[in-house]
């Protein structure tokens, strides 16, 4: 017998994720939902009866009114529209505290007819403030079961489970309360729609065809993202819309007027002894962190605790893995027979295994910051605090966290733009977190400013007397990159993703103590979504870029003439390896690409340092000290690789590396997209190409033009 | 007295009596109980963010000053 599946739906901040977690354990699979990145999660339960069931998590929604793809998913959901199949039961989990706003969507869900209970979450509090639910009143009005709980606390769990098996067991769905509708209008309207509704979605139940067909004449406009609504039903809604328009109705407000009026009808007999005092200790706590100043400052300190936790707290641990996979490929070199296996097995495979696994630390720490931010509820104060800054630039204050997470990394933060509601904000920050000047980018810069630019007591190595010139590069590069991903956005915002910042519409939740577990839960279900999705392409990146760079294998008899001075202090390894690597497919692209990357001041051999950073930035380092045979162990800090790029010449003889190249080269890897785990992240947030294809396109771009600009602009300006 | 909702001192009640904006986001509105009628309160206006508070059927929901400055209201004499 094939499992009921029970989906558990409520508004934002009604606890329903809690008790979802509370009834299901520790066994629930996350994905997206079908076409659309909006989680999705899933896990089995046990009834009290002992039958198991699916349940499925709602997205939190205030209504089942939809106008974009996200908000549809709920009534799609909900109500088993394609591509759903019907659920055999739905939980509505309502936050008692806020009755009145709750009964809207469970009126909303009752007139779909499907098997109800009412889980009346937090009642631990409702209880302890002295107000008072009537039950029973509220299960004779709404003709379904309902049942107090506190998810947090586990209360009144097993009474749920019993009244949900009992329900499934029932055959009858539930008869919705009689809400009247606004005048005769609205009723011919409903009327002249009901025969347009598609059978898969009536079910030859006339009050569900009603009520959907008074769900499309909410939802349905001109501009809505819809999908799957037949042109019948569309083309039908538009013409009863004009038409009320044209008699002076307004549709909307009838349509949702009746629902609260028989909601303020009915609270006088549900509720009574209303404390105003619920929230005074959320309200005085609100005082100083929502304070314009105080709250403001102190938000500005929650934000560098968690960016120096990405940067410095995170760093023993990416050590540490580091570590881990040197070990495992010494252990494989001691294993394995020499040859291409091995190459293959270390270099590639293992390389690429390390290359997902390193982002886990700081995947793992952001996602333990946001969930306690989001638990507590300090998450939508944050947002409230910087909504101001994010407007201008087209965005909500829910972007800033992603936005400031990516001056650690841009994996951790292009994960964390789930929080945003809206695709398009979602999709906007992504497109320019991988601006932010990230700790892969901090590599590059410390070999070419420490090679190229003199040090504080060497001449010209301050300014202004005192400030060193080698740090004031690199906060100009910080500088840079900010103001390039903030001008990014304000005109991606206006060109590309039309509409402009969004309504704010937020709710201030009160504040609670986060759930240790939850917390947990969240850190590993993102790192395993990381792993599992977007680890499979990084690993076949690597992969194909260990082809390019190893491929053809024979080596080719050594340059020695040419170069003999030149390398001869150098190991004969690294000179073999470097001349492999210019005669690999990669060290070929280099030769290929020479010409356009010519005009901002790079030769070949930076052009296959490039190549190389496209797989992440850093191998940019170890790619030039293989190519210049210093060997493959080069860092940042490495005396051979900086005086090697001091000696570098041109064929006639000028110096390859100027302070100007310098600078161009900075500008380039401040802009240019090289980073395969961010595009595989895109690609796995977005479920398309499209977007890692656009990101990649324009910022490599900008990142040629600024560079060209620097370049030519600083040869002009008589710079060599 | 007519007034806006922006316009509200800080603590105020008023009766709701109309609400504007565009589609979307006024339909938001009234789904969350912004339907004329309904008795609130500003309960605070934060600077920074241009923001401010209102509880109504005891709950709070927090809109920018510019878009409640198309929501108009009654304060009772």
């Amino acid at each position: 017998m094939s499992r009921p599946v029970v989906a558990v739906a409520g508004n934002p901040n009604s606890g329903k994720t809690t008790l979802f977690n509370r009834l299901t354990g520790a066994n629930a699979k996350v994905g997206n939902y079908a076409g659309v990145t909006v989680e999705r999660r899933e896990g089995l339960a046990r009834l009290a009866d002992g039958q198991q069931i699916v349940l499925l998590d709602i997205p939190g929604t205030y209504s089942l009114s939809a106008r974009t793809a996200e908000e549809q998913i709920a009534i799609t959901a909900i109500a088993g529209l394609n591509p759903y199949s019907e659920p055999d039961a739905v939980v509505l989990v309502v936050d008692s505290t806020q009755l009145a706003r709750n009964l809207y969507l469970v009126l909303q869900v009752l007139e779909l007819r499907l098997r109800t209970v009412v889980a009346l979450n937090m009642h631990d509090i409702v209880r302890k403030s002295g107000m008072r639910i009537d039950v029973e009143a509220l299960e004779r009005e709404l003709g379904v079961p309902v049942v107090p709980v506190s998810a947090t606390r586990g209360e009144g769990i097993d009474q749920l489970t019993a009244a949900l098996a009992q329900r499934l067991r029932a055959p009858i769905v539930s008869e919705a309360p009689v809400v009247a509708l606004d005048g005769a209008a609205l009723e011919a309207d409903i009327d002249a729609l009901e025969p347009a509704i598609p059978h898969g979605w009536g079910r030859g139940d006339t009050a569900r065809r009603r009520a959907l067909a008074g769900w499309a004449l909410l939802s349905i406009d001109a501009a809505d993202e819809l999908w799957d609504v037949p042109d019948e039903l569309r083309s039908r809604t538009l013409a009863r819309q004009g038409l009320a328009r044209d008699q002076g109705r307004d549709l909307d407000l009838d349509l949702v007027a009746g629902r609260y009026r028989w909601i303020d009808a009915h609270m006088p007999a549900f509720v009574s002894h209303v404390p105003t005092t619920l929230r005074r200790l959320t309200d005085a706590v609100d005082k100083v962190l929502i304070h314009p100043v105080v709250g403001f400052a102190l938000f500005l300190l929650v934000m560098s605790l968690v960016f120096e936790s990405l940067f410095t707290w995170s760093a023993p641990l990416i050590d540490a893995v580091n570590v881990g996979i040197g070990a495992l490929g010494d252990g494989l070199t001691a294993a394995l027979p020499a040859g291409l296996m091995r190459d293959f097995l270390i270099d590639g495979v293992v390389a690429g295994v390390g290359a997902v696994v390193v982002f886990l630390p700081q995947i793992l720490l952001l996602f333990m910051f946001i969930s306690l931010m989001e638990d507590s509820g300090y998450m939508a104060r944050a947002a409230f605090l910087m909504d101001r800054v994010m407007k201008a630039i087209g965005l909500t204050g829910r972007a800033f966290v992603p936005m400031l997470s990516g001056y650690a990394c841009a994996i951790p933060a292009i994960m964390a733009t789930r929080t945003m509601e809206r695709r398009r904000d979602r999709l906007l920050t992504m497109m320019v977190i991988p601006i932010m000047t990230c700790s892969a980018r901090l590599p590059v810069y410390t070999l070419i400013i420490g090679a190229l630019f003199p040090a504080r007591g060497e001449p010209g190595g301050t300014v202004a007397g005192f400030l060193s010139l080698q740090a004031l590069l690199m906060v100009a590069m910080y500088l840079f990159s900010t103001v390039m991903a903030l001008g990014a956005a304000a005109v991606l915002g206006r060109v590309l993703f039309k509409g402009g910042a969004a309504p704010l519409l937020l709710e201030l939740p009160p504040y609670r103590l986060p759930h240790p577990r939850s917390v947990l839960r969240m850190m590993w279900e993102r790192s395993r979504l990381f792993v599992t999705e977007a680890g499979t392409v990084i690993l076949a990146c690597s992969v194909v870029l260990w082809v390019l760079l190893s491929f053809p294998r024979e080596a080719p008899p050594l340059p020695a003439a040419a170069d003999a001075g030149a390398v001869a202090t150098a190991p004969v390894e690294g000179q073999e390896a470097a001349a492999r690597l210019h005669h690999s497919w990669g060290g070929r692209l280099g030769h290929l690409i020479e010409p356009a990357i010519a005009p901002l001041g790079f030769d070949w051999k930076i052009g296959i340092g490039i190549i190389g950073a496209f797989a992440a930035r850093e191998v940019f380092v170890s790619t030039l000290g293989v190519v210049y045979g210093v060997g493959d162990e080069a860092d940042e800090a490495s005396a051979p690789l900086r005086s090697k790029l001091h000696e570098e010449r041109w064929p006639d003889g000028r110096r390859v590396y100027t302070p100007l190249v310098g600078l161009s080269l900075m500008v380039f890897f401040a802009l240019a997209a090289q980073c395969m785990s961010t595009l595989a992240v895109v690609r796995r947030e977005t479920r398309s190409w499209r977007w890692p294809i656009f990101l990649f396109s324009y910022m490599t771009a900008l990142a040629w033009i600024c560079s060209f600009l620097t370049y030519q602009g600083g040869r002009l300006l008589g710079y060599a | 007295m007519i007034s806006t909702l922006s316009a509200l001192p800080v603590g105020q009640r008023a009766l709701l009596r109309a609400v504007g904006g565009e589609r979307a986001y006024r339909r938001r509105l009234l789904e969350l109980g912004f339907v004329p009628g309904t008795e609130l309160r500003l309960v605070r206006r934060v600077g920074v963010g241009d923001v401010l508070e209102v509880e109504l059927r005891h709950s709070r929901i927090s809109l920018r000053i510019s878009e409640a400055s198309a929501i108009e209201v009654e304060v009772p004499a």
